[in-house]
């Protein structure tokens, strides 16, 4: 590349660097600043002393967390819910996701059903109807519903289908001359194939059952099946339906809790999620391109 | 493949059509779709009902419209559409404009591995769940947080960030634009590796300074994904983001933080007025389905983008 360097030139790079870096430190300082804050002592955390670096370190608040059942259970809760979803979604997306990718010519539903995906991914009946038809199936505070309740997840089967379908087709007719049935050609010749468009999805939907709360939330009735991210939620400061404060009286609520101990639970929280976000970095840009736009 | 059947007719099974094969393939996703998306949609008859769980969806009875206008008459309700609109429209403009001049300025780094590591690091915040991303930010903006700190540093009073009904709106709308810009500015990325380094190059011979080759190729190669993205954004125009205003907000606030969704949950689940929620939420998904089928029907036609 012809360097065309000017005062200008050289002042716009230094300038453009830092705001890059400032950039990149405001995405990883709230990190930093939580476990901070969970390895520092409580009274400077809530005089809000603690700003770059821990202060008065001690690890109180994670002994704390280790013997608090309540938090290792909605810790297991949200495991099972992930491995449990994210299996099942995996193996219904991928035998939907395969016939469609067929043209009408080899499968003539191919266009209805589509249609009927496409609908369902852009009107829904709403959060009630939804939530009084959980109800009426007697799912509340199953794992089941921690795992159907959020139905087809159509923009990951579009993803797949899109990607089955520009899988060279010869590869099929071979196996299919050679007489493996749809299923066994499904199985083991277009999964095997799609390992790239697979693991997004499976990132992305695995992800997707870790930070979901809201139906931790209204589908669990007894917080002993509450998620972790619901149980998080339940912890940050709860006003009274109803009640209006003061702000003083709001402050002086935020005063009275544990800081130190939150943000111990909120790290550990998300500690999954950083061990795999090199894997997500990996795939989730395919994803992205390969969809054009995330809906 | 369709002769198939014909080759080996040995076994009964493969004599059945792979079309019979392809239909139990999507059945257990089509039930799944059915029993908790298609089922639900039978629930919008609530919104015409004053309904009582005992009686059900088919035995509870039936008020017209009145939900409606009963909700009309309640003040509530307008500033409640405007409060998603400002949120929502704020939010889609952002999203767009700030991950564009982050892919730009990115795109003018030359060192591939600081590009790569800031990259890495600003996709983080997209994949942390708002319940985490509110508690932290609610405690960086604390009334006792750092942010707090270096405000009053510069000799200001401290300011309640959060419970402030003027500044939560700029908030929530901040807030979702740093989490997001980094996951944002991938599509931006991807058309910008498909502009040829010699158009640089040649402009650099011929005298372009930097701002010129950004203007000129640069901003080019992004304006179809910017046309394309803003046409597509149309369909969120009353999602101003459940999760993150519900983790964020507090009564203090509601005179400018209540959304459309937010209001949905708490009368219907918090105060079980099922059929009003109901009513709520079928004029949301009513808007939302509208705009964006044309969206997308105007993105087939001008950027010829199609969902499959």
């Amino acid at each position: 590349m012809v360097e065309n360097k000017t005062f200008l030139s050289r002042l716009f790079d230094v300038i453009n660097v830092l705001i890059l870096l400032l950039l990149a430190v405001s995405c990883l300082y709230p990190l930093w600043y939580t476990f901070c804050v969970s390895v520092s002592d409580k009274i400077a955390v809530s005089s809000g002393q603690v700003t770059m670096f821990p202060i008065g370190f001690n690890i109180n608040s994670y002994k704390l967390v280790m013997g608090d059942a309540k938090f290792w259970n909605s810790f297991w809760i949200s495991v099972q819910r992930v491995v449990f979803g994210t299996v099942f979604t995996m193996v219904v997306i991928i035998m939907m996701a395969y016939p469609l990718s067929k043209n009408k010519r080899e499968y003539k539903p191919r266009n209805f059903m589509m249609w009927a995906l496409i609908f369902c991914m852009l009107f829904n009946g709403g959060t009630i109807p939804w939530f009084i038809t959980v109800k009426t199936y007697g799912l509340m505070n199953t794992m089941a519903a921690l795992v159907l309740a959020g139905s087809v997840p159509v923009f990951n089967v579009i993803l797949l289908m899109n990607f089955f379908r520009n899988l060279p087709s010869d590869l099929e007719e071979a196996a299919s001359i050679d007489g493996a049935g749809p299923w066994r050609i499904l199985w083991q010749i277009v999964v095997p194939c799609s390992v790239p468009v697979i693991a997004t999805v499976v990132l992305f939907t695995s992800v997707g059952f870790w930070n979901e709360f809201f139906q931790g939330l209204v589908l669990m009735n007894s917080d002993d099946m509450y998620p972790l991210q619901t149980y998080i939620k339940q912890i940050v400061v709860q006003i009274p339906v109803g009640v209006t404060l003061t702000a003083e009286q709001y402050q002086q609520l935020n005063q009275n809790s544990n800081k130190a101990l939150e943000a111990a639970k909120v790290f550990i929280a998300m500690i999954p999620m950083l061990i795999v976000y090199p894997f997500l970095q990996k795939y989730f840009v395919n994803g992205i391109t390969l969809g054009a736009v995330k809906e | 493949m369709e002769n198939n059947g014909q080759t080996a007719p040995k076994k009964i099974r493969k004599s059945l059509p792979v079309s019979f094969h392809y239909t139990l393939m999507t059945i257990p996703g089509f039930l799944w779709m059915i029993a908790f998306s298609i089922v639900p949609m039978v629930g919008i008859l609530m919104a015409f009902q004053n309904y009582m769980p005992k009686k059900g969806w088919f035995g509870s009875e039936w008020v017209g419209l009145s939900n409606f206008t009963y909700l009309m008459s309640l003040g509530d309700v307008w500033n409640i559409v405007r409060n998603t609109l400002v949120i929502a429209i704020g939010k889609l403009v952002l999203n767009i404009v700030i991950p564009l001049v982050f892919a730009i300025l990115l795109n003018e780094v030359k060192n591939v591995a600081f590009k790569k590591s800031v990259q890495t690091i600003v996709y983080l915040p997209h994949f942390i769940s708002w319940v985490i991303l509110a508690n932290i930010v609610g405690n960086i903006f604390g009334f006792f947080g750092i942010f707090n700190s270096v405000y009053t540093a510069f000799g200001n009073e401290p300011k309640m960030w959060l419970t402030d009904p003027n500044l939560f709106q700029g908030f929530v709308i901040g807030t979702d634009v740093w989490k997001e810009f980094g996951y944002n500015a991938v599509v931006f990325l991807a058309a910008l590796t498909g502009i040829s380094p010699s158009l640089y190059e040649a402009a650099a011979i011929d005298g372009a300074s930097r701002w010129q080759s950004i203007r000129n190729i640069t901003l080019p190669a992004l304006i179809p994904t910017v046309v394309l993205l803003t046409t597509l954004a149309m369909g969120n125009v009353l999602n101003a983001g459940f999760d993150q205003v519900f983790n964020m907000y507090s009564p203090m606030v509601y005179s400018t933080g209540d959304i459309i969704d937010t209001y949905v949950y708490r009368i219907g689940i918090t105060n079980m007025q099922f059929s009003l929620a109901t009513a709520v939420g079928l004029f949301k998904s009513v808007v939302s389905f509208t705009l964006i089928t044309v969206s997308y029907v105007l993105a087939y036609k001008f950027a010829d983008y199609t969902i499959f």
